[in-house]
């Protein structure tokens, strides 16, 4: 379970502070309010999104190290969670990581070959990374969208009765965006969260 | 049978916003109860009404409440249980995207029994566009007066917050919710002490599943009595379940608890049939967690009665010939679906979700997931087929929460069932070999072999 996953190694790499603008530390004040005074620890998941959003899409350990600060608790008690949740990534992730549903009603609709034409499509295995640095493939439990099987996610959004000739349109419609910048801006963590 | 209490207004086009969600009588209940009802009174009336909890496990929810521990001076919370990750089960989502203002109403009415002034909805960390749909209903019932202070002019304030996941399906279950709430992992607590006394916080707490939430309104507005007279015995009013698998129209369905498997499978009003004019083979008719029946033990009990949606038919005939009514996640196989392969499947996903604090689980569902494996790549052996059975009794009553039980009726139900489909993989495993995703039922027929 643990295992590897928390690599000490893996240190910020991109040339940017860590730091949230004032406008996100405006908003991580606000979730915290939301938990009683001396709770501020509840906030630890929204903020936890929140940084992972904002400083390159993976949780890398002074990311970690400056939410505990944030929420004035031990950068261990955040490591325990980061290692336990399955949507923080502990390495860096493509601009879009694509996350297949292999559970049950999934599975008896389509869902493996999804996986594997994405695989070959990708030409990557479950778990890398497109060396453009745009995909990453991931393989998920139930999304929770059975009714409309196979379902991916890519990011936030739910792709559902998908077929591959679907998927070639998705995926060429985002290789073909100019945008390609991770970091969101903050209208999306009003939506969120 | 066709009567919709939840999802009445669900076609209302714009039912998503406020207005057109309170022309069409919504909020009604809130005005109610903070008129003309205590507390108690409310309590009471969903009692009356025999509402059970429908995230799973049925608990009759006005009893739920009424086990809150009121005297001992701390703020009460209320908690709305939106962690749907049950394979098969999309219920909440369907509701809480297409008409969010019936969950907040419900939370209001459901706060207001609690007298509680700070109540939050864990939703699932996948369902990020919800909780924006969550957010903006909840925006604009503060715009209107419906939550914050003196609601309604009353001296009752209520603040509820969306609170997000992040990927783990034991959160599903309270105690861990309520650890993952408090920014922790999600381990489950030892209960007693049961969040009614010692929930959030250490304070009193009720979580409740969204739809139930949901279900306090009609129950208030038609009264708890009018409500309880829906439905067939102690399986009151209307259940959403949320069809899917190998048949001809997926979806959410609300059905009257009573109507037969058989009209839910076959009428085009709700599943249409099997996909593609297949036999249909096997349902798991809770969620993945419950025991999976064979067509003939769906449709009717080992007595020979019809089996209806409710919480006793389907539990009829027990873990022998019977399964759980659950979330309401109806997973229908066709013909050509693999039982080994869907129980490796499943066992996987409890293997991965197990939150790893007791052995039996941590351990026993990874056994399983490579014993099954191994059966499923055509290197099974005919005692591996005993071997599931024996893990799955000792993991089943051996663990802090139910997540054990969940991983092992499947293991235990689909071998009681399809036992011979398990004796076919360990002696033909070149046959296994060859076929990939399933499709077992072609190879059946070409080899004469019934299974």
């Amino acid at each position: 379970m643990l295992g590897n996953k928390l690599n000490h190694k893996q240190y910020h790499k991109e040339n940017q502070p860590v730091q949230f603008s004032d406008e996100i530390l405006k908003k991580v004040e606000q979730i915290i309010n939301r938990y009683p005074e001396g709770r501020q620890k509840s906030a630890m998941l929204p903020v936890l999104h929140i940084a992972q959003e904002e400083f390159g899409g993976y949780l890398s350990v002074d990311v970690m190290d400056y939410v505990a600060s944030l929420i004035h608790v031990q950068p261990i008690e955040v490591y325990e969670v980061a290692t336990f949740y399955s949507q923080y990534y502990l390495e860096n992730v493509g601009k879009y990581v694509i996350e297949v549903c292999r559970t049950g009603p999934c599975a008896i609709c389509g869902g493996e070959t999804i996986s594997e034409y994405l695989q070959d499509k990708l030409n990557i295995n479950v778990g890398e990374t497109t060396t453009d640095g745009l995909f990453t493939l991931k393989e998920v439990e139930c999304l929770g969208a059975c009714g409309s099987a196979p379902v991916m996610q890519i990011n936030t959004e739910f792709y559902e009765n998908l077929t591959e000739d679907r998927i070639d349109i998705l995926l060429e419609e985002m290789k073909t965006r100019t945008d390609h910048s991770k970091s969101k801006e903050a209208r999306w963590v009003e939506k969120f969260f | 049978m066709g009567r919709k209490i939840l999802l009445e207004h669900i076609d209302v086009p714009g039912i998503q916003s406020f207005d057109v969600y309170r022309s069409n009588g919504g909020y009604k209940s809130v005005e109610k109860v903070l008129k003309d009802y205590t507390p108690a009174q409310v309590t009471n009336e969903v009692k009356i009404s025999g509402l059970r909890g429908r995230g799973g496990a049925g608990f009759p929810t006005g009893l739920k409440w009424s086990f809150l521990d009121r005297k001992s001076g701390n703020p009460s919370y209320l908690i709305c249980n939106a962690d749907e990750s049950e394979p098969g089960t999309f219920k909440d989502r369907y509701l809480m995207e297409h008409i969010p203002h019936l969950l907040i109403e419900g939370m209001i009415v459901s706060g207001f029994a609690l007298e509680s002034n700070t109540a939050y909805i864990y939703v699932r960390g996948e369902f990020k566009y919800i909780i924006g749909i969550l957010n903006n209903a909840i925006r604009e019932g503060y715009s209107n007066g419906f939550l914050g202070k003196n609601i309604c002019g009353s001296n009752y304030n209520l603040d509820i917050y969306v609170h997000s996941g992040a990927g783990a399906y034991i959160c599903g279950e309270e105690t861990a919710l309520l650890e993952s709430l408090e920014g922790k992992r999600g381990n489950p607590r030892i209960k007693p002490p049961f969040p009614a006394v010692k929930g959030l916080y250490g304070c009193p707490t009720v979580v409740n599943n969204v739809e139930t939430l949901a279900a306090v309104v009609p129950i208030i507005n038609m009264g708890g009595a009018a409500y309880a007279s829906i439905g067939i015995g102690k399986s009151t009013g209307t259940k959403l379940m949320s069809a899917c698998g190998n048949i001809n129209n997926p979806g959410v369905y609300e059905v009257e608890m009573g109507l037969p498997v058989n009209e839910f499978l076959y009428s085009d009003k709700y599943c249409g049939g099997i996909r593609n004019n297949k036999k249909l083979k096997a349902v798991v008719a809770g969620g993945s967690s419950v025991p999976i029946l064979p067509a003939h033990l769906i449709l009717k009990t080992i007595a020979g009665d019809d089996r209806l949606i409710s919480y006793e038919s389907l539990a009829e005939g027990g873990f022998e010939s019977g399964t759980m009514l659950g979330s309401g996640g109806f997973i229908v196989y066709d013909e050509d679906a693999c039982m080994v392969r869907n129980a490796w499947n499943f066992t996987r996903f409890y293997h991965h979700e197990s939150c790893g604090q007791c052995s039996p689980c941590r351990e026993g569902t990874g056994w399983m997931e490579k014993v099954l494996h191994r059966m499923e790549s055509g290197l099974g052996r005919m005692h591996d087929i005993d071997l599931l059975v024996s893990i799955a009794g000792k993991i089943e009553g051996n663990t802090i929460c139910p997540l054990g039980d969940a991983a092992a009726w499947p293991i235990a139900s689909v071998i009681r069932h399809f036992r011979s489909e398990f004796e076919f993989h360990v002696n033909f495993p070149e046959i296994i070999k060859n076929i990939r995703h399933g499709s077992l039922e072609k190879y059946l027929k070409t080899e004469k072999i019934s299974v």
